[in-house]
């Protein structure tokens, strides 16, 4: 027990580290409120009530900090704070607004802070503390770790009321009736005679009123918008193809450019040859950048055939040449000089394995995963003299501000950033590295907007990847049930990793690395979990559900393989161990859906897992039929627990897609490299999974708990392990190393 | 040389082997129609040509004869066609970006089938990848819009 002490007290100690969703920095203090950043870019009559909300002569515009890369996060965002503004949808405008440290992410610090400190108490209370004096600072702006609507459904609605309340003051004052007789309805004050005041002639009035703050909330059964099915704001744009994306956008003015960057990762450029690119046509120059070269041309495509008929000299990548190499680092990796955490250790593991004669172990690996969104990442940067403008889509605006200030050696407060919409991220546009190139470019020609637009496959193999990771897995069983589950995982530190190229330090030790797998709902008597950090190998980034997409396989997968020996039912046996109540009826819930009563034998199987991630317990039961053609995904059941379902159909289409994402992923996808030269680099080898291989998915959204949870991330890490489980089930075949078409066909 | 696109004639001064998606996107301003992958393995480029479903991207301008036509061209937020009605209708989009194209290839697929089985429109749409997974959705989407395409 000495060593969890010490473990304990240093995680507490550090306090500023490690947060889900893959971000962290350094140490800061501060305590004074965060100026309104709409202040500063108001015109005359313009009045902000709150940094959500602005109000001018053209409407309304709810300000949507959190971007939307296709998770329908203006929706979400948008409808929360409507709820108590009283407007409606379908007439108001949404901007994700100005990079802010206004808009710092509370919920990314709560979810650190409870790996620091298991179990609350004090120490989590200061660690909170710590963290969200860091991410004010910082001004974390960052979408990611499933937190738009936790971070927002209090923020955000409390916004929406405090501006009401702020509006209801100025028509009072402008009439003459009392605040008490006045009410709210579409965008308009509302007096007692029937006439009524548009929210937009309030405006200047309401600018000169302090808003009030402590506004009490509506009550669930008052809602208009929460809980009831929305009509996305951009669902029309996108089936039309007239909303403008990133690489939709076009500046006055600007050249196309393409890079070619040292297919070696992170490799140096020793020297390169432009001859014959600069003679073709359209062509404008090519110029060195970091790692590689830029290629200005008139046309985007034209940019693409130039960059291939540049001729290069390349240096060495800085990781291990072979496969053999990486896993050979992680499995040196399970080593106590490589601790990173034990959050657990329940009972005695080593007193049980010494009383036992018959210690059953397995090794899972995961592979690295390319983000691939299926629009690649572009970004157009215009460089003047003292000043530099943005247009990308982005989730972490406030970096891109500072990195683009210090390429320009100008004040990151006359970084002016655009965020556009994005086609999908998953992870991807956490980095920023396009911007910072496209940033380089625009140095070289001041004035000029300069719109980089990688290629799918220099999208792919320099993106920065999932994390590569190892799990060892040990257990005992007895009398039909597991009593002893001992896991031990190895991965490099996606944080650090992400975080260095943000010129941030991370110390501590990474909640990622054990992320899915420390505080899952288990009450195994003798239980341990221990995350080693291997070194870095390759550049690796969060990618949906970070830790836990590689950790929900791994301790689902272990956790069956003991349940087995037991001879108990998966998912009976998982209801017995299971120790929280929201994550029981989860289970319950999957065992009905699916009809659940062992197993179905014809070729055919099932299988369930469970994993808690960001806070939302998730279960999948997975059926699959063993035909001539593969294995055919038939069917699966899905239930979460998630507080609060805002949006009933954007729920089901998240959950679906999770789904999706973490099948087609197990089932066929992995990034590999050669001599640190990624082998994949496009889709025809990065497949993923394609409508005919999609089963059936029946959704069931679970509202027993208190708090509101997001579900961008949580139907991910369950899905692979609930696949390997069935798998086994249909054929015998125990798959414990993705991607599983190493082993299998699928149909 | 001239393509006409969306009823629309233009000149266009380019080297005939530019594929007619960055024609459209970056000399037309036509940006409906999206890059993915550019080797025809995501459909996220899809337009007609003459009707038929194409990727654009594997088309050398060229070799273009016949009346183009994107997603823009197949109907707008004022007039939309049955298909896109039944993307909004089943809120299909996460980010969207590939459903150009997916609408494209079930427009061109509903034009040839007009009655299709769930598994004809498997094997039509696999060719068309969605990264965020609205297969589902896409799914019923197609089926209702066959249907009012029948009843119309």
């Amino acid at each position: 027990m000495g060593r969890l002490k010490t473990f304990t007290r240093r995680a507490f100690l550090v306090g500023s580290v490690a947060v889900a969703g893959g971000v962290a920095f350094g140490v800061y203090t501060v305590r004074k409120p965060h100026a309104n950043p709409l202040l500063d870019t108001l015109g005359d009559g313009e009045a902000a009530l709150t940094p959500y909300v602005l109000i001018d002569s053209g409407g309304v515009t709810l300000i949507t900090p959190r971007a939307d890369k296709g998770q329908g996060a203006y929706s979400v965002q948008a409808a929360l704070i409507a709820e108590e503004l009283d407007v409606d949808l379908d007439r108001i405008k949404v901007d994700p607004g100005p990079p802010s440290a206004a808009y710092w992410n509370q919920a990314l610090a709560d979810e650190a802070a409870s790996f620091m400190a298991p179990g609350g108490g004090i120490p989590t209370q200061a660690a909170y503390g710590v963290l969200s004096s860091v991410m004010k600072v910082i001004g974390m702006q960052i979408t990611g770790g499933s937190t738009t609507v936790p971070d927002g459904f209090d923020k955000l609605r409390q916004a929406g009321a405090s501006a009401r309340e702020a509006l209801k003051l100025a028509a009072s004052r402008k009439t003459g009736v009392p605040v008490s007789a006045l009410k709210t309805a579409s965008g308009a004050v509302q007096l007692p005679d029937g006439t009524s005041l548009d929210y937009t002639e309030l405006a200047a009035d309401a600018a000169q009123i302090e808003p009030p703050q402590d506004v009490e909330l509506r009550a669930p059964s008052e809602w208009r918008l929460i809980g009831k099915p929305m009509q996305r704001v951009d669902m029309i744009a996108k089936s039309t193809g007239t909303l403008k994306y990133g690489i939709d956008f076009a500046v006055d003015g600007m050249v196309h450019a393409a890079v070619v960057l040292n297919p070696a990762q992170g490799g140096p450029l020793n020297g390169f040859d432009a001859t014959e690119a600069l003679k073709m046509r359209g062509v404008r120059d090519v110029v060195e950048i970091t790692g590689g070269v830029g290629v200005i041309a008139d046309n985007t495509w034209r940019a693409f055939q130039a960059a291939k008929a540049v001729e290069f000299d390349w240096g060495a990548a800085s990781f291990p040449s072979s496969m053999e190499d990486h896993w050979r680092t992680l499995s040196d990796s399970f080593a106590e000089t490589a601790l990173d955490s034990r959050q657990r250790d329940d009972g005695n593991v080593e007193f049980s394995f010494a009383e036992t004669g018959e210690i059953i172990s397995a090794e899972y690996r995961a592979p690295y995963l390319a983000h691939a969104p299926l629009e690649p990442i572009s970004a157009i940067v215009r460089i003047d003299g003292e000043s530099a403008e943005v247009w990308t889509g982005t989730q972490i605006p406030r970096f891109v501000q500072n990195n683009v200030g210090r390429i320009a050696g100008i004040d990151p407060g006359n970084v002016t950033v655009h965020v556009l919409y994005m086609g999908g991220s998953f992870g991807h546009r956490l980095e920023d590295e396009v911007v910072k190139q496209a940033a380089e470019i625009a140095m070289g020609m001041k004035g000029t907007p300069v719109k980089l637009t990688y290629s799918r496959e220099q999208d792919m193999t320099h993106d920065f990847v999932r994390q590569i990771a190892m799990a060892r897995m040990r257990g005992v069983v007895r009398d039909g049930k597991v009593e002893t589950y001992d896991l031990g995982i190895a991965m490099p530190s996606v944080v650090v990793s992400q975080m260095a190229r943000q010129g941030l330090s991370v110390p501590g030790p990474d909640s990622q690395i054990v992320a899915g797998a420390w505080d899952q709902p288990f009450a195994v008597p003798n239980h341990r979990v221990t995350g080693y950090r291997a070194p870095e190998l390759a550049p690796v980034s969060s990618w949906r559900s970070v830790g836990a997409s590689s950790n929900g396989f791994f301790y689902n997968a272990g956790l069956d393989e003991l349940i087995h020996a037991a001879g108990a039912d998966p998912l009976a046996e998982r209801i017995r161990l299971c120790n929280n109540e929201e994550a029981r009826k989860v289970l319950e819930a999957v065992g009905e859906m699916s009809g659940w009563d062992g197993v179905l034998g014809n070729g055919r199987g099932r299988g369930v897992a469970l994993t808690q991630s960001f806070g939302v317990h998730c279960a999948q039961v997975i059926e699959v039929a063993d035909t001539e053609n593969g294995i055919r995904i038939e069917k699966v059941f899905v239930a979460a627990e998630v507080g609060t379902v805002v949006d009933p159909v954007n729920f089901d289409n998240l959950v679906k897609g999770g789904v999706i994402f973490g099948l087609g992923h197990a089932m066929n996808c992995e990034i590999t490299y050669t001599d640190g030269i990624a082998d994949q680099d496009n889709f025809h080898v990065f497949e993923g999974m394609r409508m005919h291989q999609c089963p059936d998915i029946e959704v069931r959204g679970l509202e027993n708990g208190s708090k509101v949870l997001g579900i961008g991330e949580p139907p991910v890490p369950p899905a692979a392990p609930a696949l390997a489980a069935a798998i086994f089930a249909a054929t015998g075949t125990r798959l414990r190393e993705m991607p599983f078409n190493r082993f299998v066909d699928f149909a | 040389m001239r393509i006409s696109v969306n009823g629309q004639t233009h000149d266009v001064d380019v080297e005939p082997d530019m594929p007619l998606l960055w024609v459209l996107r970056d000399e037309l301003g036509i940006t409906g129609v999206k890059y993915g992958c550019g080797i025809a393995q995501c459909g996220a480029c899809t337009v007609h040509i003459d009707g038929f479903a194409v990727r654009s991207c594997q088309q050398p301008v060229g070799d273009v004869e016949g009346e183009v036509t994107t997603i823009e061209g197949l109907g707008g937020p004022e007039a939309l066609h049955a298909v896109q009605a039944a993307w909004i209708e089943h809120q299909v989009a996460q980010c969207g970006y590939c459903q150009s194209g997916q609408i494209m290839a079930a427009a061109a697929f509903l034009e040839l089938n007009t009655d299709p089985s769930d598994e004809d429109i498997d094997a039509a749409m696999s060719a068309n990848l969605c990264r965020c997974g609205t297969y589902p959705r896409i799914r019923e989407a197609i089926r209702a819009a066959a249907q009012s395409l029948r009843s119309a």
